[in-house]
């Protein structure tokens, strides 16, 4: 007899679920995806999750495994003590829709918000920076969005200012738009007004959940917010506004 | 049953890969109404697990690269079975399309001077594929995606198209379902992109994901459609093989493109007694020049000497792997050896390799900076598909279209690693532009037929009434493997017919297959649906298969062990007749001379 695991998964909806117990035959090297797709196949066809490419690359299969925000397919059975259950649930800040799957539709309505990346003039020329300057927004560009971000900050998460707060994720965007050396749209206001840069108290729950190593708050929203206040709240640059508005 | 909700565009692009992002930015730019639909949220199709490059010859590492070179190196690979006019317009727009990606935003690796890198590739004479480390499809699809979607395009996300409605002999809409609440939905338009992808979910091993499961081949055949080139099934040389999770994830050509070796278990370096004729005297003969070939092209010297025998093209790697593990040679898994730990530091290969050495490491427990990877064949891409004219991309089916892996005849017999990405940009763009034209130019939304629709839903909901019938998760390992064992990396008359015997039985089944649950977001319901679509295209690559009595590209007969000639003139074409799934064989289109010249120099 192969070995054999217990996972405990939500099935349910927003307004009522619970969690289910199956029991699985564990294989070497097991993820914790493979172990929802052997309950699919052995036990609940119509069990809902999401994923695409198996390997950390597309984002889709964020779930909570025993209570940790996870890529479900990166996230190895082995690393759990043998013979205890394994708790798989939906990310906990979207509304779930069936199963492992959430409604991240409001994802997709914030990124809209973010105007997107205009190319400098650069009278024709071909556009050249070096793979110092890229690096420093590749960093951001690694992003895969797979939300786990969003789903831990507690702007978000406890708080619920999905109308005032854009996320890390999406600083981590306009971070990328922002330092781009080929950019030349201007988001500061927008992330002060709009995106709610402000709330973000720098507790670093999205750098440390992040499975493409971003540090989000590090390299992304402290320097946005640097920028920020060098762009509002240096007094030459108020005085130069009351002067010349538009500028 | 509930009424299905009904859109109106002028075109429809189905597909949210690069092929189909490139379409709809192009339609909607063109001033038509544009809606993309696509199975899984924006941004997670395929493309964005493409690792490697996009190939164009941008010139910007060798200076002796250009168009030409290009079209002769595809059109090599692909063992001059390619659409010639498709390999030569790709080969001439690829380098702009790239541009105008970064244009839009992207961030590609950069050479000393600050312009895009280009890497090596197996095929590619000169380095030529632009890339961002190893993640280069995410680059590619998150800018087409951010371009689109401030342009204002209408996206319904996971929600999958089933059936193509004709109004007549043109093509008016097409019908699907949304996989959140199970409703059926329809789209009328003039004018309808096909863009969905490849074929990998009917073999056992396989780099390709759920969505795989060949629903644009399928849906074109049923309205008429021509396919080409069915018969030709890239295995990428180089999977995963342990542990079983992850057997058949690809490992990117990008390891052997900076410099790693393929070994056996008597630790030898196989590929130089691999060298097929046609290719001869192109490849490093001593592992000294295979050596000074990566060290000059890391330095970013133009190279001098020939290229190791590791870069050959993908049908002929992933034969010769196939060849030293029958041989006994293999690894303890059944694969061959990979090896750049003893050819790169540590840094350079954490560096331009990130998400291979993550997934080693992560998956399984291998340090590849310090350890060789096992690898072995993984069915990775189709060359075959919907037939369609070279330059506006337009089916055998008035007004419908089709972009990207899902359309056929650009790469021939065998395509070569980045020529996809490439693909996507070049085609996409023309199947959009066309398919706007076309739009502009028909006057009305051609009519739906309701009782069609209402039996394509009906017969969809059937599955919940079936009692006694099969769990489709089972009838779907067993078509995967028998296209795995009987219509693989090599192939026989008998183990072919053999298939289609097992096809058959299948399908039956398939008639019968029972889900549970009820219509929201219910995976099984949905793998029972896309059965008939693998099993009706697996029947297509088999019949194609039998046919053709010759080894060529990505097509090897163990009965027909050469290339022949004759069938280097023809392609194999599959149609659905009143009789079934029927193959039919066409010349090629005649070849202008300057480009017969071209192929001729060396
Ligand atoms: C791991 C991996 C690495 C690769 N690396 C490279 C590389 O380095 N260079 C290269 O050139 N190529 C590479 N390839 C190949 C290349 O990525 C693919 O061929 C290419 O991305 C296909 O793009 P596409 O736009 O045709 O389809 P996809 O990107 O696959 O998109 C298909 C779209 O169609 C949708 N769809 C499918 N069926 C339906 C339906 N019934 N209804 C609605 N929507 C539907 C899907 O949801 C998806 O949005 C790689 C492939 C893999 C798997
Ligand atoms: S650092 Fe800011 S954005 Fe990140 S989790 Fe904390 S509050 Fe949220
Ligand atoms: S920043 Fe990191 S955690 Fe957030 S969505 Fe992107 S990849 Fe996921
Ligand atoms: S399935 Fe793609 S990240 Fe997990």
């Amino acid at each position: 007899m192969a070995e054999e695991a217990t996972v405990k998964i939500y099935r349910g909806d927003n307004d009522s679920g619970e969690l289910v117990e199956y029991k699985i035959p564990l294989a070497p090297g097991m993820v914790v995806l493979d172990a929802v797709h052997t309950v699919q196949a052995m036990h609940a066809p119509d069990l809902a999750v999401r994923w695409n490419c198996k390997a950390g690359k597309c984002g889709s299969c964020g779930g909570e495994v025993n209570g940790k925000p996870k890529l479900m397919c990166m996230d190895r059975m082995d690393k759990y003590p043998a013979g205890e259950p394994i708790t798989i649930r939906p990310m906990k800040s979207f509304p779930v829709l069936k199963d492992l799957v959430c409604d991240v539709s409001w994802n997709y309505e914030v990124n809209k918000k973010i105007p997107a990346f205009k190319m400098k003039d650069t009278g024709g020329e071909e556009p050249k920076f070096s793979q110092e300057e890229a690096d420093r927004v590749q960093e951001f560009r690694k992003c895969i969005e797979c939300f786990l971000c969003q789903n831990v900050c507690h702007v978000l998460r406890e708080h619920n200012k999905q109308e005032e707060f854009a996320g890390p994720r999406f600083f981590v965007r306009a971070a990328g738009l922002e330092m781009h050396p080929l950019d030349d749209e201007n988001r500061l206001g927008l992330l002060k007004d709009e995106l709610g840069l402000g709330y973000c108290n720098i507790t670093k729950c999205c750098t440390e959940v992040c499975p493409e190593s971003i540090k989000i708050t590090d390299n992304a929203i402290i320097p946005l917010k640097e920028r920020v206040v060098d762009e509002f709240y240096d007094p030459v640059k108020k005085l130069l506004r009351v002067v010349f508005p538009k500028s | 049953m509930d009424k299905y909700q009904t859109f109106e565009y002028d075109v429809i692009i189905v597909g949210a890969g690069g092929a189909g992002l490139r379409a709809a930015i192009e339609a909607s730019a063109s001033g038509a109404k544009t809606a993309l639909v696509c199975k899984s949220l924006l941004g997670k199709a395929h493309t964005v697990m493409a690792e490697g490059g996009v190939a164009a010859a941008l010139r910007n590492v060798d200076s002796r690269d250009d168009w030409k070179v290009h079209f002769r190196d595809t059109m090599k690979g692909g063992k001059f079975l390619n659409q010639w006019r498709m390999a030569q317009l790709h080969a001439q727009e690829a380098p702009d399309r790239v541009r105008e990606l970064e244009q839009w935003g992207a961030v590609f690796d950069r050479t000393k001077d600050g312009r895009m890198l280009q890497r090596n590739f197996g095929g590619h004479t000169y380095p030529r594929l632009a890339h961002v480390g190893d993640r280069t499809g995410l680059e590619m699809i998150r800018t087409l995606q951010d371009k689109g979607v401030h342009q204002g395009l209408d996206v319904h996300m996971e929600c999958t198209i089933r059936w193509l409605l004709k109004d007549g002999e043109r093509v008016a809409g097409c019908l699907g379902y949304q996989r959140e609440s199970g409703r059926f939905v329809v789209f009328r338009a003039k004018a309808i992109v096909l863009a969905t992808g490849g074929i990998g979910r009917c073999w056992e091993i396989t780099s390709n994901s759920w969505e795989y499961t060949a629903d644009g081949h399928a849906m074109a055949m049923w309205a008429g459609a021509d396919l080409i080139d069915m018969e030709f099934v890239q295995f990428h040389p180089t999977g995963m093989v342990w542990p079983p999770s992850v057997r058949g994830t690809l490992i990117t050509e990008g390891v052997r493109g900076e410099g790693g070796v393929l070994l056996n278990s008597e630790g030898q370096r196989f590929m130089f007694d691999n060298v097929p004729e046609m290719f001869q005297g192109d490849y490093a003969e001593t592992q000294e020049e295979a050596t000074e070939w990566v060290q000059q092209v890391i330095a970013g010297k133009q190279a001098t000497v020939r290229r190791p025998p590791e870069l050959l093209t993908r049908d002929v790697v992933a034969r010769a792997i196939r060849k030293e593990v029958r041989a006994g040679r293999g690894s303890p898994h059944g694969g061959v050896f990979l090896d750049i730990a003893s050819r790169r530091t540590a840094e350079e290969i954490k560096k331009k390799l990130p998400s291979m050495y993550h997934q080693f490491k992560e998956l399984a427990d291998v340090d590849i900076t310090t350890d060789p990877m096992e690898v072995g064949p993984t069915c990775h891409y189709m060359m075959g598909g919907i037939r369609v004219h070279p330059e506006t991309q337009e089916s055998t089916v008035s007004g419908l279209f089709a972009a990207g892996e899902s359309a056929g005849g650009m790469h021939g017999s065998n395509r070569l690693g980045g020529n996809s990405l490439s693909d996507l940009l070049v085609f996409g763009k023309r199947a959009g532009e066309y398919a706007a034209r076309y739009a502009a130019e028909t006057s009305s939304l051609g009519e739906i037929n309701a009782d069609e629709v209402q039996r394509v839903t009906a017969e969809s909901l059937r599955p919940f009434d079936e009692s006694d019938g099969e769990n489709p998760y089972t009838l779907h390992e067993q078509l995967r493997t028998v296209m795995q064992n009987l219509v693989g990396i090599v192939r026989t008359d008998e183990d072919l017919r053999s298939a289609l015997g097992k096809l058959e039985e299948l399908r039956e089944q398939t008639a019968k297959v029972k889900v549970g649950g009820n219509i929201q977001f219910n995976p099984g319901w949905h793998l029972a649906l896309d059965l008939k679509n693998m099993l009706d295209i697996s029947e297509a690559v088999t019949r194609a298969a039998l046919e053709r009595t010759e080894s060529r590209g990505g097509h090897t007969r163990e009965d027909y062990p050469g290339s022949d000639d004759e069938w280097g003139k023809v392609n194999n074409i599959v149609r659905q007749t009143d009789s079934g799934i029927e193959v039919f064989r066409e010349p090629l289109p005649e070849m202008p001379d300057e480009l017969k010249q071209l192929l001729k120099s060396e």
